[in-house]
């Protein structure tokens, strides 16, 4: 993306966010919102980052790669566990690096 | 007697033990905007304009992969519907508000200045000084972040790409849901994104991630809607 075109992005998501933020503080002020929507924007985060992290954790070079030469793959389970046993945001992230870093010292890049 | 600037530093004092988990947060957006390739001034900037950490990765992440400027906006667009939540929320204690106090406190509306102004509201009832709470654990938030972002961008800036940063937003992604998986629709909700993100990476323009989170919604909130009726 060129830099214009970066500029221009960012700035039509800034100005989508602020309108979702001003959604019901200013634009929709009497409106309720339904329990089926609530719940369904519940789901968002947890939908998109889940998204995210699979083709980043299996397809780190585009292809499906469930070898144990997929050091992302490694690292990434050892975070989840880390994430799943301590909830600890900061730790997870140091762990997981960490385990990266390391394992990358032995498995050289492909 | 709650003050106006009684209240601006309570929602400050409040809002400090978050921005500790905050600060290496965006630090870690810096360095991760900065390995993507983003030139500093756009990664400092959308900081300020777009002012949300999940969606400014993800954003982050895209771009990193090449996707189309629209596809970005709509993934971003998904991340962030979520605030439609916290907007109505807090409509309810800001109606009475000028409407400059309503764009100024919609702007500094994130999940961490949301998390303790609405505790607030619901425990002081109708203080008429309530609003500077609210802009005193937004700006505290908004300062941190601003500043951490920077440092992160200028850390980045420094580190050589064999480090391998880029994997840390995948890292903080894998933070932020493995604690929110607390109920089967919800961790059914990630592992159905996550398989279709897998299948269907090879769409053009990118789309698979707008496509799997959709996927992963509507199947979390069929769950729910089943396990509702049960009852």
């Amino acid at each position: 993306m060129s830099q214009g075109l970066l500029w221009v992005t960012i700035i039509i998501v800034g100005v989508l966010t602020l309108s979702i933020r001003l959604s019901f503080m200013v634009f929709m002020g009497k409106t309720q919102i339904s329990p089926m929507v609530q719940q369904a924007l519940r789901f968002v985060p947890v939908a998109v980052l889940s998204a995210l992290i699979a083709p980043a954790l299996f397809l780190p070079r585009g292809s499906l790669d469930l070898s144990f030469a997929n050091i992302r793959l490694i690292a990434g389970i050892l975070a989840i566990l880390v994430a799943w046993r301590t909830k600890n945001t900061l730790l997870t992230i140091v762990i997981g690096m960490a385990c990266l870093l390391i394992l990358q010292a032995f498995v050289p890049p492909r | 007697m709650t003050t106006p600037r009684s209240e601006f530093l309570h929602g400050i004092r409040d809002e400090l033990p978050i921005l500790i988990g905050v600060l290496p947060f965006g630090m870690i957006y810096g360095v991760s905007a900065i390995s993507a390739g983003i030139p500093v001034s756009i990664a400092q900037a959308m900081s300020c304009i777009v002012f949300a950490g999940s969606a400014q990765f993800v954003i982050a992440q895209l771009i990193a992969a090449g996707t189309p400027s629209l596809v970005v906006i709509l993934t971003a667009f998904i991340v962030n519907i979520r605030h439609m939540l916290y907007s109505a929320s807090v409509a309810a204690y800001t109606h009475k508000l000028h409407p400059l106090w309503k764009w100024l406190l919609a702007y500094l509306l994130t999940d961490e200045a949301y998390a303790v102004t609405i505790s607030h509201y619901q425990k002081v009832g109708d203080d008429t000084q309530r609003h500077w709470y609210f802009l005193g654990a937004g700006l505290a938030l908004w300062s941190t972040w601003q500043l951490s972002t920077a440092a992160g961008i200028f850390v980045g800036g420094q580190l050589p790409a064999s480090w391998s940063l880029d994997f840390a937003s995948t890292l903080t992604f894998i933070a932020l849901v493995v604690p929110a998986l607390k109920d089967r629709a919800s961790a059914t909700a990630a592992l159905t994104a996550a398989i279709t993100a897998l299948l269907v990476i090879a769409l053009p323009l990118k789309l698979g991630i707008a496509i799997a989170a959709l996927v992963g919604i509507v199947v979390g909130l069929t769950l729910e809607v089943k396990k509702a009726r049960d009852i």
